[in-house]
């Protein structure tokens, strides 16, 4: 007994995982109750199926990414605004509602430009276009290109609010010393709930560090740089 | 360990010598016990880091440390407590224990099952090193809190942090492969007549977490390998800058993260499960709801994340859904807890070291239990969000929760493991020294936490001076009574009183008909189980 076990225990346990060859499957599975025997096929298939579901798992947590923009998108959650609208000819002008939309502008924190609206608030029917800007300078001493994201409060008004022409939807690029002022056109729609009176639209300026698109290096260089 | 077993039973367990025995191990026994050691080191290095920030703490003002060494101590004390001894504490045990209950000669895949040991310490190693390079003066440690929110562990960052990701990445390798090891030992190698519903609890709750660890570790590797295109390959997946959005990870965090909180608790309920019906001689009460409420703590886990997210500005509904579906995890803690007591009613109890940390994790872990209660309800949590209070709950989880069902382990089955009793006399010293100096550290970490003070600050207002120095003072109690622990353990594996191959006299399950200490190679011939 005690040779049957230092021979064949290090041999089966040595074996490579889920390998246990036949010839040392036999000295274990002539016990009448075979453990090892049924197992090697089904080891080896249960660690199969266990790693799809690891990759399918790791694809999950990425697949959350669309999945979130897809989700506050749908539920206007997080004050996502849509993308850019081409006015509908037909939006009736609800010219028994007005509505006060309010304009706030602010910058992230490494963005050296100023930036502000040059009305603080109007006051618009729903269905009507209205056509205001925001005004930015770059007082430092060199080019900086910048992304505006935009945020509508309340959020579950955002999905209301339509932009049919925005400085948020290009890069904007101000050379050393350059004033800039930035159309916004946009038109409320008449379905918004009733209870909403005032609109709040922000505006944050993020800096957008140079040759971002192309080379990654110097991205890394810049945002340990500038942010 | 070693050096006992060999003497006894060298004449009929053949076992590699020296320092190759443990390298390249393929035994479940001695990877358990590198597994255990490794997490009691562990414990103490993470013992430690919760001295300094308890010591800094003992007043107000700033006394010992500079507020970033204490950042990274607060990071890396949640670090190593969660991934470095809780986790690799529950694998050690499932490591000895699970193929003993089942009647299986070994793990499933007893190579992959070294590596996935073997990889801890270069992952720990990584980590500490971090550490160490700030103590040197070259730059910071992770600073970031546990959770690493972005854009703190993104954008600002420290250079460190990408020693941090990788260690990470390789824990989680580490889970996935124990995990996958565990599921295929459970699936294929039980002793014929060893049907699912015939398996011991403790088999069972590491079933689930098992799986648990399969569906969850794979995104937390997905959210560090996110952090790391953001920070060195120019993604925006987390900088709104880019387009992206940082509550983006707070969501993929705890995706992972809520989960992770019962793959730290399950595992301890199997534990208790396993000692109360001992100490209580009786069969455990309810043992079908048990397997049913554990997995649908599993299930729930799933869909409860949000709510460490009541404050991030989410939509009435949601926060709705979130709060009714954690409440709805209280019934089947409750049946756990429930039955726990029923076990206990009318037994021949005897109050042995591993039944009292059993009561002990009962009782405290429902404190805890019962103000996660309080915090998922979310106009409520608006106040507790990120305050002492948060601390308080989850260390009466954790630290009297898991960590008493590791420490009732260790006593219940080091008989088993050493074929030595431990000092009795010694063990309940340390239980009421834990059970005491615990409650002094954490209890009063509510009262703080309600009035308002908020965690990881190392200095804070007047008004918490009294509740803070107690809290300090629990802190050193509960520290160095772990000292006793560790001499107890040592002095068990050295010699000691000869335990019985039953050792507990309501002891009941396969685990107990093998010797003590359980030999190195146990059931090469597979029990029957009727």
């Amino acid at each position: 007994m005690d040779t049957a076990i230092t021979c064949a225990i290090p041999q089966l346990y040595n074996a490579t995982d889920g390998e246990v060859r036949a010839e040392e499957d036999n000295k274990v599975t002539s016990h009448p109750n075979n453990i090892e025997g049924v197992n090697k096929n089904s080891t080896s298939r249960v660690i199969t199926r266990l790693m799809f579901v690891v990759v399918g798992m790791f694809g999950f947590g990425f697949a959350m990414v669309p999945l979130y923009d897809v989700f506050c998108d749908i539920t206007g959650i997080n004050g996502k605004t849509g993308d850019k609208v081409t006015l509908a000819e037909n939006m009736q002008v609800d010219t028994s509602r007005v509505i006060e939309v309010e304009f706030i502008a602010s910058l992230n924190d490494s963005m050296p430009w100023e930036f502000k609206p040059m009305q603080h608030s109007i006051k618009v029917h729903p269905g009507e276009p209205a056509r205001i800007s925001y005004v930015a300078v770059n007082r430092t001493d060199k080019a900086i290109v910048g992304q505006a994201v935009p945020s509508v409060a309340p959020g579950r008004a955002a999905e209301y609010f339509q932009k049919t022409e925005c400085f948020c939807f290009t890069e904007q690029k101000l050379e050393p010393g350059e004033e800039k002022e930035m159309p916004v056109i946009f038109v409320v729609d008449p379905q918004l709930p009733d209870d909403v009176t005032q609109l709040a639209l922000s505006y944050t300026f993020f800096i957008k560090p140079s040759g971002a698109s192309n080379s990654t290096a110097s991205l890394a260089n810049n945002s340990n740089q500038e942010i | 360990m070693s050096a006992v077993i060999e003497e006894h039973h060298d004449h009929h367990d053949h076992k590699p010598s020296g320092i190759g025995r443990w390298l390249f191990s393929t035994n479940h026994k001695d990877i358990g016990t590198m597994y255990l050691w490794f997490s009691f080191i562990m414990f103490f290095v993470g013992g430690a880091m919760a001295l300094v920030i308890r010591a800094e703490l003992f007043q107000p003002g700033l006394q010992l440390v500079e507020p970033e060494f204490f950042n990274q101590m607060t990071t890396l004390h949640g670090l190593i407590m969660v991934f470095g001894v809780i986790m690799p504490g529950f694998v050690g045990l499932a490591n000895w224990m699970v193929p003993m209950m089942i009647g299986a000669p070994d793990m499933a895949l007893p190579r992959m099952n070294n590596w996935s040991f073997w990889l801890l310490p270069g992952a720990f190693g990584m980590l500490i090193a971090s550490l160490i390079m700030s103590l040197m003066g070259m730059g910071s440690a992770p600073n970031f809190g546990w959770t690493f929110y972005a854009p703190l562990s993104t954008t600002y960052g420290p250079a460190s942090t990408d020693y941090f990701i990788f260690s990470v990445h390789l824990m989680g390798i580490s889970s996935i492969m124990g995990a996958i090891n565990i599921i295929a030992t459970i699936m294929n190698m039980r002793a014929p007549g060893m049907s699912y519903m015939k398996m011991p609890i403790f088999v069972w709750t590491w079933f689930i977490t098992a799986y648990l660890l399969i569906a969850v570790m794979p995104v937390l590797a997905g959210v560090v390998t996110m952090m790391l295109m953001d920070r060195n390959f120019g993604t925006s997946f987390f900088n709104a800058a880019g387009g992206g959005d940082p509550v983006l990870f707070q969501h993929v965090f705890w995706f992972f993260g809520h989960p992770e909180v019962y793959i730290m608790i399950l595992p301890a309920f199997g534990v208790v499960s396993q000692i109360v019906p001992t100490f209580a001689r009786k069969k455990i009460f309810g043992y079908s709801s048990m397997v049913y409420a554990t997995a649908s703590i599993a299930f729930l886990s799933f869909i409860v994340w949000a709510h460490h997210m009541f404050t991030t500005g989410m939509p009435v509904a949601g926060e709705l859904f979130f709060m009714y579906a954690t409440m709805l995890i209280a019934i089947p803690t409750g049946v756990k807890v429930f039955n726990w007591v029923s076990t206990m009613w009318r037994g021949s109890m005897t109050f042995e070291t591993p039944m009292l940390f059993a009561i002990g994790f009962i009782f405290l872990f429902t404190i805890g239990g019962f103000t996660g209660l309080m915090m998922c309800i979310a106009p409520a949590d608006f106040q507790y969000h990120d305050t002492y209070f948060i601390v308080a709950h989850f260390h009466y989880v954790l630290a009297t929760g898991a960590a008493f069902s590791i420490m009732a382990a260790v006593y219940f089955w080091i008989p088993k493991w050493t074929g030595n009793m431990y000092d009795e006399k010694l063990g309940k010293l340390h239980f009421w020294l834990t059970a005491i100096g615990g409650n002094i550290l954490f209890f009063p970490m509510h009262f703080v936490g309600l009035a308002g003070m908020p965690r990881r600050i190392p200095d804070y207002s007047l008004q918490f001076a009294e509740f803070n120095a107690m809290a300090t003072v629990g802190a050193f109690i509960f520290g160095f009574s772990q000292l006793i622990f560790l001499y107890n353990v040592i002095k068990t594996i050295r010699g000691g009183e000869k335990a019985t191959d039953q050792v507990w006299e309501g002891a009941d399950g396969l685990e107990w008909t093998l010797p003590s200490p359980a030999p190195f190679h146990s059931f090469t011939t597979p029990p029957t189980v009727k």
